[in-house]
């Protein structure tokens, strides 16, 4: 019978790689009885999306911007490359 | 043949304005998201607009932002990969496994109850949720924070990021086993509680 341990090294593994039909059957047999672990799973495919939305976040927060300083100096190294 | 070049060149040079100007600030928050360093950022936005003006690849074939996102995305590489040969690696897996055995008694079941993290479902508790999850992102070591947005930037490639990163794979999905349970633990403390 696998424990939660090894049911949940699995699940993150799943996220990264396909598991193979028996590994796969065998932890769906424990999800199906064991109810932390099917939470866990559950949690952790919401984290996978959330992880990526984190940084659409970032990129889209118009209040950041690239600082006055370093524009001032890519211009002056556009200066210098033109001559 | 000498005033071409010359027209060419002040052509690329007007093109650099603009192109800083329009998309100098997204680049900035794309390199922000990924690398989570102000000063790294900066750097890595500057490499980018240096190589952009060197370069004549862009051919108008694609639009500028996507061509100097192109350039970016290989300067962010670069930089991860550098600081990652820095970093020992097996100094982020000092016990060198995944037995994480704070989180598991004897029998190998859990030690602590999963709860029920009651998922956002308004758009403000999403914002409020992505807000936590970035906190409990801040608290893993950069490196593991890393692989996550490695994994953004090449699109779920992990046999690349391994190859990138010069980790094997079994480092690789133990890293990220890690870093996950760490994360969830930090959410089901702090999201459950807000």
């Amino acid at each position: 019978m696998m424990d939660c341990r090894k049911a949940s090294q699995l699940i993150s593994q799943s996220l990264d790689q396909k598991l193979s039909m028996r590994v796969r059957f065998t932890l769906q047999f424990h999800l199906l009885l064991c109810k932390y672990c099917s939470r866990f799973s559950q949690q952790l495919n919401v984290l996978n999306v959330a992880i990526r939305n984190i940084g659409r976040l970032v990129e889209n927060d118009k209040n950041i911007t690239l600082p006055k300083d370093t524009k001032e100096s890519i211009i002056k190294a556009f200066e210098s490359e033109k001559r | 043949m000498a005033k071409i070049i010359k027209n060419i060149k002040s052509n690329t040079e007007h093109h650099a304005h603009d192109w800083l100007t329009e998309h100098g600030d997204y680049l900035y928050r794309f390199a922000l998201a990924r690398l989570r360093d102000q000063h790294q950022a900066q750097d890595v936005v500057q490499e980018t607009f240096m190589a952009a003006i060197k370069s004549d690849t862009f051919a108008g074939q694609s639009s500028p932002r996507t061509w100097l996102t192109g350039i970016l995305k290989h300067k962010i590489i670069d930089l991860m990969r550098k600081s990652h040969q820095e970093t020992n690696v097996s100094a982020l897996l000092s016990d060198e496994d995944a037995n994480m055995d704070e989180f598991f008694d004897q029998a190998g079941h859990w030690a602590e109850a999963v709860k029920d993290l009651n998922m956002p479902e308004s758009a403000l508790e999403q914002k409020q949720f992505l807000t936590i999850l970035q906190t409990c992102v801040d608290k893993i070591p950069n490196k593991l924070a890393t692989l996550f947005m490695m994994r953004d930037i090449h699109e779920t490639d992990n046999a690349e990021i391994c190859k990138e990163l010069n980790i094997s794979p079994t480092n690789a999905w133990v890293m990220l086993y890690r870093a996950r349970m760490h994360i969830r633990k930090c959410l089901e403390i702090n999201w459950i509680d807000r």
